[in-house]
């Protein structure tokens, strides 16, 4: 009983800070998007399911051998039958701390649904008052401002793929078509239900580098493979070309903001400190920051394509994501089923 | 005709661009001419029940002192253009669970490089 609640605390403490900063940093993650969007989900899931059950398994460790006969055991404290004075102000603390945090993560992914469902309920009332559906795209609807915008909304009743005047005015049909299948693959793919999730593990522990660095994570592996549902029906330059047009719509400031903003962080990224004297020499032409030196991976691979991660690559990463949601589970099932 | 979702549309555009507040009838009126040839009358019983639709969405208010009520927008269009504009542009904190933009992920530091990237390549 000590010994498997030990174990958990160690695997959960691995899960909550060393692995997801490792993870984050790994470039690999970008040639198998799905895979490492498989990790992340094992990461988020044997990590709570540790991080409770070392409280729990510790906490009921006087009633029994195992998790499961120690449970009936608490049952039994429950129904009235002598045994509590077993558990000291301790053990009933490590119960509680066990409980609180379940009913904590479940009610917090309860909330964080019912406030984008209701947010997305209110963006779809401003829709349906000012788009209309798209002429020539099927399932799309237009809004009529001339800033270029791309964006889908997903539901429960209909999913939405929004796009502005703008847009349709700044991109040929190939940029068009790259970005309705971009959006069309987040909906096909359901990714909000992923991103909801990760979104309330963070909004639920937001101190742990786990939570936040899992959701970061998340929404750039779902990009990337949107973005390889796109490469299917156009090219990268229609790609990249799109991507810049919609950018270009993005940023209200004025253009010297950015200037100085890209030039700052040129200066951070360059060891030699040549990139702030070049930008400081001709403020309008800053040198073009190599690809190799953006931190957007998703920026990155579509600039200079990367191979996929080989078969055996990603058969061991799959085989990583079972084993540690297996390993916990067993952990705390297995010494009462083999009794 | 249209759905009464349709309906709910036409009827803000017509407030939207009328200068002054308008009657169930007068928006009848403009929405038999536009949608004039499809032989179907509109009621304005019809009308009625958008507008109160639209007023328990707290997009429309009534001005009560005359017979019949005159009805105004309580918002302009540009108003809720811009509302929703910024939420789909994420200047809205916490709104990537809502919605996905196309540009997601990237910063506008790094939209830029990659502006700077492709024209380059285009120059050179």
């Amino acid at each position: 009983m000590l010994t498997a609640s030990y174990l958990l605390l160690g695997l959960a403490i691995i899960l909550a800070w060393p692995a997801p900063i490792v993870l984050s940093r790994a470039h690999w993650t970008s040639r198998s998007p799905f895979t490492a969007l498989l990790l992340w989900q094992a990461i988020a899931l044997a990590g709570g399911l540790s991080m409770i059950g070392a409280f729990l398994v510790w906490g009921l460790s006087p009633l029994g051998d195992n998790l499961l006969s120690a449970l009936s055991g608490f049952r039994g404290i429950l129904a009235g039958e002598p045994g509590a004075a077993l558990l000291t102000v301790v053990h009933v603390f490590a119960l509680s701390t066990a409980l609180l945090l379940g009913a904590h993560l479940v009610f917090t992914l309860l909330l964080t649904a019912y406030k984008v469902t209701r947010q997305r309920a209110r963006h779809r009332r401003l829709l349906a008052l000012l788009s209309g559906p798209s002429a020539s795209i099927p399932g799309t609807v237009v809004v009529e401002h001339q800033a270029p915008v791309a964006y889908c909304l997903p539901g429960f009743n209909g999913s939405l793929t929004v796009l502005s005047r703008g847009l349709l005015d700044s991109l040929d049909e190939e940029g068009l078509r790259g970005v309705v299948a971009h959006e069309r693959a987040h909906l096909d793919q359901r990714h909000d239900l992923l991103v909801l999730a990760f979104e309330s593990w963070n909004q639920a522990l937001p101190w742990l580098p786990t939570s936040r660095l899992a959701r970061l994570a998340v929404q750039e592996l779902i990009e990337m493979l949107a973005d390889d549902a796109a490469l299917e029906q156009v090219s990268r330059d229609d790609l990249l070309r799109s991507l810049v047009a919609v950018s270009s719509g993005m940023d209200p400031s004025p253009v010297g903001a950015v200037e100085a903003r890209l030039g700052d962080a040129v200066e951070t990224d360059r060891p030699h400190g040549t990139g702030a004297r070049e930008s400081a020499a001709g403020p309008g032409r800053a040198a073009a920051v190599p690809p190799s030196q953006l931190s957007s991976l998703r920026l990155r691979r579509l600039l200079s394509p990367v191979g996929e991660l080989p078969a055996s690559g990603r058969a061991t990463v799959m085989a990583t994501a079972v084993l540690l949601v297996l390993v916990p589970t067993l952990a705390l099932v297995a010494p009462g089923l083999l009794n | 005709m249209a759905t009464l979702g349709d309906l709910e549309r036409s009827v803000m555009d017509l407030l939207w661009d009328g200068a002054e507040a308008q009657t169930a009838n007068d928006l009848r009126d403009k929405l038999a001419q536009a949608h004039g040839n499809d032989g179907k009358e509109l009621a304005v019983t019809t009308v009625l029940t958008v507008l109160a639709r639209l007023e328990k969405k707290q997009l429309v208010t009534r001005e009560r002192d005359t017979r019949p009520h005159r009805y105004r927008a309580v918002t302009s269009r540009e108003e809720h253009t811009v509302e929703l504009m910024n939420e789909a542009m994420g200047n809205v904190m916490d709104r990537e669970a809502v919605l996905a933009r196309f540009i997601g992920g990237i910063s506008p530091v790094e939209l830029a490089s990659l502006r700077r990237i492709l024209d380059d390549g285009a120059n050179a």
